[in-house]
């Protein structure tokens, strides 16, 4: 029963064969509380120390590489038994301990040490790192699921198009050829061409031309505008805004709604908030 | 269990009743048999996933329609309504440009039972309803305080979804009042601070010269794919409200009512 609980742990297993009796095992195993204050209280300053018992043990090594064994990098040779046999106590983690458990300790420690797998040094190093790793996860999950959100292609139509030869714009009349497919009308005035984007500025709605009334109105709210884009009734509070408009090299009209003229900032003095006809 | 005269014989139905309850697959349901004492009535409830969220013993006060209007269990039975009844149109309406608007159409004059879609609608705006009630209710009789406060919390959020719930539907009609309603309703998220563009703190998410929050990156357009209400926004709408809100929302329900159990039971003094 013992056998099976302590694991295949190569050192607990010649407990059951050692000198100690089958009557001792269960003391072992299930009370080491009583004797126990003695062993656990040096616990701790020998583990300290533990990294200093090969450099202990080097005078042993020494005398096959003599001299300066850098501490960094322990000997791989193993250990001569009575060597670390001082480490090894406190690290065991029973209080009784027979010639054959504290030889198989031993040999444990040695190879253990060296490589710096206790494990106390294990947990030391494992919990950080797989907590880091772990929240790392976590975070570039989070942040994939939002990019994921936003995508590369939009199938909307462009920003910028060509809206004709200036040629085909009537003087004085507010042009809505373009009003469905991209939300631009295009003002045709004596001096030359201004483009509105036609999103009313109270809450996003599209206002209609009203060719009758002289103004653009939007059914959401009653917002009202004159031609110029200037605001007069309704809550919208601000004027509609122009978007860019110049001559492309082909001599068509090219609108751009990626650049947008607010007039409540003075822009539509700029000289792409107008074209010159 | 029906004749104590020990002549008579056990009637057919007796006998059959007998036989059924004795059978593996009776047995394996209902465990605890009829919950006629009080040991049984606790384990009925403490054994079934569903019962269990509730206390096994509430006050008669409790129970008074006085006293809790009823607001909470009307607006989850509406949840289960609006649930079931919202299955049902998914087997119709397809959230695309192309035909969301005349499925809407065919869902009131062709399918059977065209009725469906308003029990949905009414259903969905007496939910809103009741659940403000609820809310007014709680708030009156003090059940928001220690320990409860907590509840209220979650009660909130789940206030907060409902009314997502009820805004994410509105679009699927797609009709002229649908996508201007959320046109005007998503334009708010353009002033979100530092995740809209027209958002304060907005303007100085930059690198450089380039904008970080702009119409095309910002949380409008996460809600909206796109920068106007799109084919986009209909996919997302339709799936935020059939499966994203419900789903965390049923989550926050369960949690609600067991907390209301744990907090010392429905609207009495602690």
């Amino acid at each position: 029963m013992a056998e099976e609980k302590t694991g295949p742990e190569e050192a607990r297993a010649p407990e059951g064969g050692g000198p100690a009796s089958s009557e001792a095992k269960p003391a072992v195993a299930i009370a080491p509380a009583p004797a126990a204050a003695a062993p656990v209280a040096p616990a701790p300053v020998p583990v300290a120390a533990a990294p200093v018992a090969p450099v202990a043990a080097a005078p042993a090594a020494v005398a096959v590489a003599p001299a300066a064994a850098p501490v960094g990098s322990p000997p791989m040779t193993p250990v001569t038994p009575d060597g670390p046999a001082p480490a090894a106590l406190p690290l065991g983690r029973s209080n009784t301990i027979g010639p054959g458990v504290k030889a198989s300790l031993e040999k444990k420690t040695a190879g253990d040490e060296e490589r710096g797998l206790s494990r106390r040094s294990f947990m030391k190093w494992s919990l950080p790192i797989g907590w880091t790793a772990f929240s790392a996860a976590v975070a570039s999950s989070l942040v994939a699921s939002t990019r994921f959100l936003f995508p590369n292609v939009l199938f909307e139509p462009p920003q910028s198009f060509k809206a004709g030869f200036p040629a085909e714009y009537n003087v004085g009349e507010v042009d809505t050829r373009w009003k469905d497919a991209f939300g631009v009308w295009i003002v045709r005035e004596p001096e030359g061409f201004y483009a509105l984007i036609a999103v009313c500025t109270h809450l996003g709605c599209s206002p209609n031309w009203l060719a009758a009334e002289n103004k653009f109105k939007c059914p959401c709210h009653g917002s009202g505008f004159y031609r110029t884009g200037i605001n007069f009734e309704g809550p919208a509070p601000r004027p509609l805004e122009r978007a860019r408009i110049v001559l492309a090299d082909d001599g068509q009209i090219l609108v751009d709604k990626s650049v947008k003229f607010q007039q409540e900032k003075g822009e539509w003095d700029k000289a792409e908030a107008f074209l010159k006809a | 269990m029906a004749s104590s005269a020990p002549k008579s014989q056990p009637s057919f139905l007796t006998r059959t009743w007998d036989y059924l309850t004795e059978t593996q697959i009776w047995k394996s349901i209902f465990r605890h048999g009829m919950p006629a004492t009080n040991r049984n009535r606790v384990l009925v409830v403490m054994t079934n996933v569903f019962l269990h969220l509730h206390p096994v013993k509430i006050r008669k006060s409790g129970i008074r329609l006085k006293f809790t209007w009823c607001m909470g269990g009307l607006t989850f039975f509406l949840f289960l309504v609006e649930t079931f009844t919202g299955l049902l149109l998914m087997f119709y309406y397809r959230p695309t440009e192309a035909y969301a608007y005349m499925d809407i159409i065919d869902l009131a004059e062709q399918v059977p039972l065209g009725v469906m879609r308003e029990i949905h609608r009414w259903g969905a705006h007496a939910m809103v309803i009741t659940v403000w009630l609820h809310m007014f209710r709680v708030f009156m009789t003090g059940s928001y305080k220690p320990p409860r406060e907590f509840n209220w919390n979650v009660g909130v959020i789940l206030l907060v979804l409902t009314l997502l719930l009820s805004f994410t539907g509105y679009l699927l009609p797609w009709d002229q009042l649908a996508i201007w309603a959320i046109t005007v309703g998503s334009n708010m998220a353009r002033a979100t601070p530092l995740l809209g563009h027209e958002g304060p703190g907005a303007q100085l998410l930059v690198l450089g010269d380039v904008k970080l929050v702009h119409a095309g990156s910002d949380a409008r357009f996460a809600l909206l794919g796109g920068r106007f209400v799109g084919g986009a926004a209909l996919l997302r709408f339709y799936v935020l409200h059939c499966v994203g809100i419900p789903l965390v929302a049923g989550i926050l329900m369960a949690v609600h009512f067991w907390r209301v159990r744990k907090d010392g039971g429905i609207s009495g003094p602690l």
